[in-house]
């Protein structure tokens, strides 16, 4: 069948300057270069190109260009170019069309109608250079009353203490599997988290023994597949969490296919190489809260009541009830994934019109534990489209203890979101499992690269909290007043528990 | 606080009675600590996770009903039930034994990927659901009688064993046996209303006779019965027809 697709780029390279050095030949792993021995030069096959870059970066004397082709569809608001390619494509091949990482439609982002305060005259701001600012934060469950007992000359507190996280900077990387993502990045986020003081997510792939050195920095999923669950991984985490939803993939199971099965990856699942890996869309221990309840029940038993369990949900229309009924089945953590949140492989009718804003979803959350007394039985992560360090303090200010980031970490690595990661041929390094090609992500650099982000973000927002007069992020949890919002609705402005500019 | 006593010699006995369920699995796993190998259980009355990630050589008699996910995560000790088991029986365990002799509740052996599950009566629904097996891990579940809708759900690996003992009208009533199953084996005597698509039945080969009559022998030797009451009649199996049930379910 002649393919009816039209290229989506224009890839060009400069005669004059190109000296034919084959480099983006050997960096390009969807074969858009082929080198032309008659003529001397480098062929371009357009078609295949998908915008990573990888070329541009790596071209020695800058002659590459790749640009958005000037070849359009006709013109049709309705029938745009996306809703063309896409209906050419299954028509094609007659599938579910996959994607990677988060919704890239530009109409559900709130962070950037959101405005920060900051002190002028009263309530002076402080500065953060010279003064202390607190950034480290305690996730997990507060007892609801504080009981201390005398011993005559000291006060002892006996309260029921749960289990904490302690992060140094509130910024954990959140879930990336082995197999979504590969080793090289796994080892760089995990050693970033224990230079940063904070938590990497390994997520429903099990545990690879060379991660085993950073257990206490780790985060260990527990998802619908169980892949990699037994009693020494339950063992190992700083904390276990509970996949039930990504907010990529709302309500959706998830397929690694058996190509991307290796023998590394069927060793750290526990499954036979080259099976399909399939996490059901539900667990099947969970139809209720109840349900809920009994694995968090186990999990804590199994591991002695030793540390939290997190519980983390996609962000969807019911998520602030689902979220009551979550920390009354005993979660100590609930991690919400906005609809923004990326993924490495989903359906992208599912990425793009299933679940809700993480704005949204965090603000509502926060304000009915609050409404129902429960607020401080849980900590709240907020994660999926947190791009910057102002979306980590609105964030906050919105409700969450802490923000979960996965996206901004890959592009310190490298990452240029080309959204192909479903296809195991990522240019970067980072989501393909080819052993030869996952050495261009080198896990020292790459961890000193995220690590510089963590360290910046961190100091910007010490800058915020600091112009607002507040010296600890804790004091920013769900301190709406500090936020205005701009251009949106009464009823949004309600929902986001905000006031509008000016007001 | 719990009630515990040393009875005889080695075994370790624990009353349940009015212990709830963190209690109880505190006491046990207090005594596993102490050293205890042989632990005994009495009155359980559906206290919940008994023996949940436990390790090692450990022998549990369970006198009464325990309650759902006896044996999660569990890896290497032997449960013996002297009752009825529910839900979640061997959750995810890796490795080791829990037999029961009685029935049994819902996803028994969810996710397990090793150790085995004899039951002496009938079986809930999704049994065996997403079992996987690995390296030489092999998780097995044996059941007397018959069991639920979705047996063999998603299982990635394993082994299922029906024997249809006191079958109505030699029809099981499950449906939707072997759905997304994409490994392991059930096999089983006596018809089935409904499979899954991406299962078929096949005949039982030599070699498949030979393990299910050990399996049998290990039935007779756990429920200390004969070998007449394990039944008469031949098996059939039921395996997914392809690895990969999901292989064109998208476009790139």
């Amino acid at each position: 069948m002649k393919s009816h697709l039209l290229p989506d780029y224009k890839v060009t390279i400069d005669r004059e300057t190109c000296t034919v050095c084959r480099g983006c030949v050997i960096q390009c792993t969807f074969n858009v270069y082929s080198f032309n021995k008659e003529k001397n030069r480098i062929d371009i096959d357009a078609n295949k190109c998908v915008d990573c870059q990888r070329c541009i970066t790596f071209c020695p004397e800058n002659s590459i260009t790749v640009a958005p082709t000037p070849i359009q569809y006709k013109q049709n608001a309705s029938w745009d170019r996306e809703n063309i390619r896409n209906i050419v494509k299954q028509a094609e091949a007659g599938g579910i069309l996959l994607t990677g990482m988060g919704c890239d439609k530009p109409d559900f982002t709130f962070f950037d109608r959101l405005l920060l305060n900051a002190s002028q005259v009263t309530n002076p701001s402080i500065d953060p250079i010279r003064e202390p600012m607190e950034l480290r934060t305690y996730l997990g469950s507060k007892p609801s009353l504080v009981n201390l007992t005398s011993t005559g000359e000291s006060w002892t507190d006996i309260s029921l203490a749960s289990p904490q996280l302690q992060v140094e900077t509130p910024i954990i990387f959140s879930a990336m599997s082995f197999g979504s993502v590969n080793l090289n990045v796994q080892e760089a986020l995990a050693r970033t988290a224990v230079s940063s003081g904070t938590y990497f997510n390994v997520g429903e792939g099990g545990l690879n023994p060379r991660l085993n050195k950073y257990a206490d920095h780790l985060v260990l999923q527990v998802a619908s597949g169980r892949f990699g669950v037994h009693k020494k991984y339950l063992d190992a985490g700083a904390a276990i969490e509970i996949k039930i939803g990504q907010g990529a993939k709302p309500g959706i199971g998830g397929h690694l296919p058996g190509e991307k099965v290796t023998e590394e990856v069927s060793a750290t699942r526990m499954i036979p190489k080259g099976t399909d890996a399939i996490s059901p869309a539900p667990h099947h221990d969970i139809y209720s809260i109840e349900d809920l309840s009994q694995l968090i029940s186990v999990i804590k038993e199994a591991t002695d009541y030793s540390k939290p369990v997190i519980v983390k949900i996609a962000a969807v229309h019911n998520s602030a009830a689902i979220a009551s009924g979550i920390v009354r089945a005993g979660a100590d953590i609930i991690a919400i994934d906005g609809m923004r949140g990326s993924t490495g492989a989903a359906p992208q009718v599912i990425r793009d019109n299933v679940g809700i804003p993480i704005e949204m979803a965090i603000a509502s959350v926060d304000s009915r534990l609050n409404q129902e007394g429960i607020r401080n039985r849980v900590s709240l992560i907020a994660g999926g489209g947190i791009r910057s360090s102002s979306d980590v303090v609105k964030a906050i200010a919105l409700g969450a203890d802490a923000c979960y980031i996965a996206t901004a970490a890959l592009i310190a690595m490298g990452c240029t979101v080309c959204q192909k990661c479903y296809t195991g041929k990522c240019p970067w390094g980072i989501t393909t499992m080819d052993p030869v090609i996952s050495r261009r992500l080198n896990p020292d650099i790459a961890a000193k690269r995220v690590e510089n982000l963590i360290r910046a973000w961190s100091l910007e927002i010490k800058e915020m909290l600091g112009g607002m007069g507040i010296n600890s992020v804790e004091s920013l949890r769900g301190n709406r007043h500090q936020l205005r919002g701009v251009g949106l609705t009464e009823r949004e402005l309600e929902i986001l528990g905000i006031r509008m500019v000016g007001s | 606080m719990p009630t515990m006593h040393a009875s005889s010699s080695e075994v370790y006995t624990i009353d349940a009675q009015g212990l709830d369920t963190r209690h109880l699995n505190q006491a046990v796993r207090k005594s596993v600590n102490n050293g205890h190998r042989e632990i005994e259980l009495l009155n359980v009355t559906g206290q919940r996770y008994i023996a949940a990630g436990l390790q090692g050589d450990l022998q549990i008699d369970i006198h009464g009903t325990p309650g759902n996910d006896i044996g999660a995560f569990m890896d290497g000790p032997t449960i013996r039930v002297h009752g009825n088991a529910q839900d979640g029986c061997g959750n995810t365990m890796n490795s080791g034994e829990i037999v029961v002799h009685g029935d049994v509740g819902d996803i028994t052996g969810l996710s397990a990927r090793g150790g085995r599950i004899f039951v002496r009566g009938n079986a809930g629904y999704r049994t065996g659901v997403h079992m996987k097996e690995f390296q030489g891990s092999r998780p097995i579940i044996v059941i007397g009688g018959s069991a639920g809708d979705y047996l063999g759900e998603y299982m990635a690996g394993g082994v299922v064993l029906l024997l249809g003992l006191g079958l109505e009208g030699g029809v099981h009533q499950a449906d939707f046996v072997g759905t997304g199953m994409h490994g392991g084996v059930i096999y089983l005597r006596g018809e089935v209303r409904g499979i899954g698509r991406e299962v078929a039945i096949l005949d039982t080969t030599e070699e498949d006779r030979r393990f299910i009559e050990g399996l049998l022998k290990d039935y007779t030797k756990h429920f200390n019965v004969g070998v007449k009451d394990v039944g008469e009649g031949s098996f059939k199996k039921l395996i997914p027809v392809s690895s990969r049930p999901y292989g064109t379910l998208y476009t790139y």
